[in-house]
Formats: C-alpha cells, structure tokens, sequence
C-alpha cells in the first residue's frame, strides 16, 4: 500500500489530519457548539415575540422599564442599556485584535488586548445585575395589580384579574389601564379609572413594587420571566466567557501558546466571546428596542 | 501525514502587512457597529417625534439586526473566509429553524392580522 495514513490518538483529536473544513478539532467543535447555543437563543427570542404578540396590549414597553442611568437622576430612557451595548461591541472588538496580535505571534499585544476584554466583560457584567437590581426593586409609586372582575372596553368584556394598573400620579387618584382606547394605535392615551369605579376596582387587587416571577409591576408578569430568563441566560455565557478569557489570559501570560507555536486557543475564545456579542445585538433589539 | 515538527497545520499564521490589513477591517467594522446601534438608539428615543409608524421602525430595527449580525459572524468571526464546507455546517441548520419559526409566526399566530392592519 503506497497510501499508509497513521492516525494515532494525538492526531486525530488534535485534527492535524487533512480535513474537509480546514479548521482544527477545538475550533470546529467551538462552532458546532455556538450553533446549537444559537439554536436555544432563538427558541427564547420566538417564545418571547410570541407572548408578546399574544398580549400586545399589556405588554409594557422598555423605554417605560429601563429609565435609569447610574449616579444621574431622571428619566433617561434606553440610554444605559445603549453604553452596555456599546461596551460590549467594544470588548467584541479588542477580543477581535487579541485574536489578529496573536496570528502574528506577538504576545504582549494578546496580553494587553485581552486584559481590555476581560475588563468589558466585567462592566457589562456588572450592569446587567445593575440593571436586574432595578428592574426587582421597582419604582417608589408601584403599580396596582387588579383583582377578579370585568372591564367593558369599547363594549369588549375584558377580564381585570392580573391587569397591571399604573397610577398617573403621585397622588394616586387615577389609575391608568393598560388598554389604548383605540385598539392597535399605540400613542393613544391609556384608559382611566377614577372615583367609585377606582374605589371597586382596589377592592380585591393589590399594590406591587418592582418585579418578580409572579408579579411585575410594569405590565404582564410573562414579560418578567421571559427578562430574568433570557438576560440571565446570556448573563451567564457572558460570566463563563469572562472567566475562559481569564483562563487563556493566564495561559497567555505564561507563555503557553508561544512554546505550542500557534494562538489558535485564543481565536476559540473569541468566537465564543463574540457569539456572546451577537446574542446580545439580539436581545437588545427584542427586548429593549422592538 | 504531517511531520510532527510543523506547527499546527491549520492554525492562522500572518505577516505585519497583512496584519495591518486585518486591523483597517476590524476598526472599519467597528464604526459600522457603532453607527447601527446608535441609529438603533435614537430611532428609539426619538420615532415617536418624528411621526414615523412603529411598524416601520420596528422591521428598519430587525433589518439593522440581521445586519449588524452579518458583520459580527462574516468579519469578527472570520466565517466569510473559511471554507464552504464549514460555512454551509454552520449556516444551513441555523437557516432551517428560523425559517420554521419564521412559516410558524407567519401562518400559526395571528400575525396576518397584524400584516392587514399594516398595509
């Protein structure tokens, strides 16, 4: 046999065998793996766009929910959530240079690049539990959850049981429904309920603060579960994405990849770390924008 | 069979210049980035203003997505130069589930309803 190929077990997992992706073992598998985490996150973002579909009318906005900014007070709405983006791309961006230094072998600049990656990660980190602090804390006002009964709009029954209810003022004496009074138009003015049909309507409900899995404060309690969930879950790949980098930072610093000739580890965490990205244009589109 | 002695065979290697090159990419794609999402932002603050219709700003918003994710997976992650064959592994299963889901909001959920309302 003039073909004798040997594939011992250091060759084959390593994938130094001619392969039909021209890529090695780890970096294949990295993207076979971020393909299926793709697949998880879009069976969430379709969920949430579902549900949301479903209940349009009492789904509250995000411009209405994220209003804070830290160490400025007012109503700064979606402007947080744009610096964390930004911070992420960022950091998308020095783990794209970190992996560009490395191709040229040369370390210091994967040490200095990565360190400015974890640094990212770390804020981004930061804000979301930030964010989810303020988001399970609520407003000083609350909202008023209503109790079982019937509310006739424009001559359609609708059932009050869960109807989140915001008060327009600080005096609480009207409170705002959630249905537009011309359905489908969403600048309309909220429906109002005031006096003895107010007085009816606090009889059997109850005050809430903030959100929680059951209860929100903002509108729909799904809109909640579906928040804690999806930006916990990409939370959670951006929290194992900063200790990975922190792992090869290590190893960087060490020399690791400079004896083993090639920084394909670094390229590895890179796709993870701007998957971890690329969820995010996702969720800050569903989420906060759309 | 590969001698031993050579480095990964198919880990990146490139020179100065070329590095150069890859750099003018990666902060060109950067401004791109930046520029979406500050689009992104302040169609956000400001549609209401500008008497746009929401389901206008809402579809120029999943566009600039799709978008913005095209230049992360392309560039960012290098798999427009990879080889076909990877390219087509990762794309292909991604394409089948979101165009499903795509068939399922399209004919499924009251989502021609909301197409009536629309045109």
């Amino acid at each position: 046999m003039s073909h004798t190929e040997v594939v011992d077990s250091k060759t084959a997992w390593a994938g130094d065998n001619n392969s039909p992706f021209g890529a090695g073992y780890g970096k294949l598998m990295m993207w076979f793996f971020l393909m299926s985490d793709a697949l998880s996150f879009t069976g969430f973002l379709a969920a949430y766009g579902f549900y949301r579909h479903e209940y349009t009318a009492i789904w509250p906005t995000a411009e209405n929910v994220f209003t804070h900014f830290p160490f400025v007070h007012g109503h700064q709405p979606l402007l947080y959530v744009a610096l964390m983006t930004f911070i992420l791309i960022m950091s998308s961006v020095t783990m794209v240079l970190a992996v560009e230094a490395g191709q040229r072998m040369d370390k210091k600049q994967v040490i200095v690049w990565m360190f400015w990656t974890i640094i990212g990660g770390l804020i981004f980190v930061g804000s979301q539990a930030w964010e989810w602090y303020h988001f399970i804390h609520g407003t000083e006002l609350g909202a008023f959850e209503l109790g079982i009964g019937t509310f006739d709009v424009n001559g359609t029954i609708e059932q009050t049981q869960g109807i989140i209810g915001r008060w327009a003022d600080e005096s609480k004496e009207v409170l705002l429904l959630p249905w537009r009074e011309v359905a489908g138009d969403l600048t309309s003015p909220y429906m109002q309920l005031t006096g003895q049909a107010l007085t009816d309507a606090m009889a059997n409900g109850q005050a809430i603060h903030g959100a929680n899995l059951t209860h929100n404060e903002y509108g729909h309690p799904l809109f909640a579960d579906f928040f804690f969930f999806i930006t916990g879950f990409h939370g959670t790949h951006v929290f194992s994405g900063v200790v990975l980098n922190f792992i090869i930072f290590v190893n960087v610093i060490m020399g690791t990849y400079e004896k083993r000739g090639h920084y394909e580890m670094v390229e590895k965490v890179g796709l993870y770390w701007h998957f971890v990205d690329l969820v995010w244009v996702f969720v800050f589109t569903f989420f906060y924008l759309v | 069979m590969q001698d031993s002695n050579e480095p990964y065979k198919y880990a990146q290697h490139h020179s100065e210049e070329e590095g150069k090159k890859t750099r003018r990419m990666i902060w060109n794609m950067f401004w791109v980035l930046l520029a979406i999402t500050s689009i992104e932002v302040g169609l956000g603050i400001k549609w209401k203003d500008w008497d746009l219709s929401w389901h206008l700003v809402k579809m120029t918003f999943i566009v600039m997505t799709i978008g913005k994710a095209y230049f992360i997976v392309a560039y960012y992650m290098h798999l427009k130069h990879e080889r076909t064959a990877l390219q087509n592994t990762i794309i292909i299963p991604y394409a089948m589930l979101a165009l499903y889901l795509m068939y399922i909001v399209f004919t499924e959920a009251t989502f021609t309803d909301y197409l009536d309302h629309f045109f």
